[in-house]
């Protein structure tokens, strides 16, 4: 699968997510999140950013629960729960947020 | 259902398990030389192809037929893809008089088939159950995938997964720093919470027991609250236990493709850690098919237990390094239920008293393996330990239970989105059983000692209209009751010197 962002072509593997996770562009989280029917409203914005920062330094999504815990800290303790994300990312913050930010999908028995 | 198929294996995850990346030129006579070679080797596999006589009983004890009344997912229905391709090609009567004998050739479309409909089957053996010869699917469906993998078609959520294994350590693909981190954050959570240092320890050589727990535990929900009730287990044990990052992973998907090269493979990356840390004991966690693979299939894949090649040094070494005096190896269950029977560990009940609950068996504990020393210990000691944490406990209706119990639609290797439709259809019966103690007794939770089944009950208990944290681990069920030593109500309460000085 492919789509067009700014002349460019960028390849998704048949999950919708990413083959080139370095042409990864804010656009590109805004066309990706369309095709998940979201809206990237400040708040999907503010997950996906921690997700890329974790992302960089570790190689990977970070756990669900080191996930709710970073977002309370930094958002406020009402927003660091896992319905809180689930309300953002109704398909799971594990697999659609990482989609959005460009980032492989996690697997195994998730 | 019809044409339903899984993403197929690219080349590259294909070739890191010795298989062709794609569908060879000759894959006819290779997959009949590859059957072949499997009725060889399995005699079972023969026998299971040769018995049945279409009595029936097996047709509506599928999970995937109930759900999706689909005929070929139907047990005999199944095994018939690939019985009239053997009967072509083995048996006197099918290689004259084919079409008297329902037998078939070899052809794309039959191929085609096998990759569809083998890829619903979960392998949950409930059908070997009710079928007076015996016969198991779950075998046949794993010779089956293993010879679609010898022509090239293998299906990209197992072998992508069993390759991450092999370069990382674990089917998440959780290097070791974010695996490092995830612990020490779970440490701190523990301790906010009780006021006591609960180690969560990563490579530690010299520990008495080795670790063994699938890594869903380590990112996952409700998984990661049974990861923390085990540490907690440990702790009040005084048990010196640690993880590695090595071997950070108890699920061995290699069963459920049928390779065994593989699953000796990934069971010996577990020999090898178990070696190089030094460890006495091997415990596994809440993880159904890993629980097979070790208590029935360890002991000559890796020389855990009795059993092992006397000419391999590692299997040898082992035998002689792990403790007798424990179960080799030992579920994590049969751990904490000894110590509850022992007055070991401090539980108020009464910290579940919110919750009603009841208890999914998974089919691979349930139908595979057992715990414990008496027959159906692995259906007893899961729903003692909750009934010792938990005042409110009910049961199922005991035709979904036990031996007889439902898979919960995503084992086997079908646990991935691409087969959402299959999963949700297969998980009926179990939601149906679920919903009928849900209404007649007031049942909030529902426990489990597997990851995929966790994993896969979140994801379809909202299509069954029930809150999808409504599955929860055993060992978080034994954390909310579990009284620490020294536990105080939060941090603010605690001295963190002191508590560390107790420790040691």
């Amino acid at each position: 699968m492919a789509f067009e962002v700014d002349g460019k072509t960028i390849e998704t593997d048949e999950e919708g997510y990413l083959v080139d996770l370095s042409q990864w562009t804010e656009e590109i989280a805004n066309k990706l999140a369309e095709g998940e029917n979201l809206e990237m409203t400040s708040d999907r914005w503010e997950i996906v950013n921690f997700l890329r920062e974790y992302y960089q330094e570790y190689q990977i999504a970070p756990a669900v629960r080191v996930l709710t815990k970073a977002v309370g800290k930094k958002l406020g303790k009402d927003k660091g729960t896992s319905k809180y994300l689930y309300e953002l990312f109704p398909y799971g913050p594990a697999k659609q947020a990482c989609k959005i930010a460009g980032l492989p999908k996690p697997t195994g028995c998730v | 259902m019809e044409g339903t198929k899984p993403f197929f294996a690219k080349p590259d995850h294909q070739k890191s398990l010795g298989f062709p990346g794609e569908l060879i030129e000759n894959w006819h006579d290779t997959a009949i030389g590859k059957m072949g070679d499997l009725l060889g080797k399995y005699r079972s596999f023969q026998v299971y192809l040769d018995s049945c006589v279409k009595c029936g009983a097996c047709t509506d004890k599928c999970h995937y037929y109930l759900g999706t009344k689909d005929p070929k997912n139907m047990p005999v229905g199944r095994q018939d893809l690939l019985r009239s391709v053997y009967r072509r090609y083995f048996t006197f009567a099918g290689k004259y008089f084919p079409k008297l004998v329902g037998a078939r050739d070899l052809t794309r479309e039959v191929l085609d088939d096998w990759y569809s409909y083998f890829h619903q089957c979960s392998q949950c053996r409930r059908c070997s159950v009710f079928c007076p010869y015996g016969i198991d699917t779950a075998e046949i469906s794993m010779a089956a995938r293993e010879i679609l993998d010898s022509v090239g078609i293998g299906q990209k959520y197992c072998n992508e997964i069993i390759g991450k294994c092999y370069t990382i350590g674990n089917n998440l693909g959780l290097p070791e720093p974010a695996l490092r981190d995830t612990l020490e954050d779970l440490e701190e959570e523990i301790f906010e919470e009780r006021g006591v240092r609960v180690r969560l320890p990563l490579d530690e050589e010299g520990a008495d027991v080795l670790l063994i727990t699938p890594s869903a535990d380590f990112f996952a929900e409700p998984h990661v609250d049974g990861l923390m009730g085990y540490a907690m287990v440990f702790h009040e044990a005084g048990i010196k236990w640690t993880l590695s990052s090595y071997a950070s992973e108890a699920a061995n998907f290699s069963m459920f493709i049928g390779s065994y090269e593989n699953m000796k493979k990934q069971a010996e990356r577990i020999r090898k850690a178990a070696l190089d840390l030094g460890v006495k004991r091997i415990m596994h966690g809440e993880c159904g098919h890993a629980w097979r693979v070790a208590y029935s299939f360890w002991n000559t894949l890796a020389g855990v237990g009795h059993g092992a090649d006397p000419n391999d040094k590692y299997a040898q070494e082992l035998q002689q390094r792990l403790d007798p005096n424990f179960p080799v190896p030992q579920h994590i269950c049969e751990f904490t239920w000894d110590l509850i029977q022992r007055n070991q560990l401090n539980l108020d009940k009464s910290a579940n008293d919110d919750k009603v609950l009841t208890f999914h068996d998974s089919c691979n504990v349930a139908r595979a393996s057992r715990m414990g020393d008496t027959p159906g210990g692995q259906f007893e000691i899961p729903r003692k330990i909750i009934q010792a944490v938990c005042n409110n406990y009910v049961d199922m209706p005991r035709d979904t239970i036990k031996e007889s119990t439902f898979c919960c639609g995503g084992g086997g290797g079908l646990l991935t989105d691409d087969l959402m439709e299959v999963r949700v259809k297969g998980a009926q019966p179990r939601m149906e059983a679920l919903n009928r103690v849900v209404e007649d007794h007031g049942v909030t939770n529902m426990a489990a000692i597997c990851a995929i089944c966790k994993s896969q009950f979140a994801k379809v208990l909202p299509y069954y209209k029930m809150p999808m944290d409504m599955i929860v681990s055993v060992h978080q069920l034994v954390r909310d009751a579990l009284v620490l030593t020294g536990q105080t109500n939060g941090e603010a309460e605690a001295d963190p010197d002191e508590a560390q000085a107790e420790e040691s």
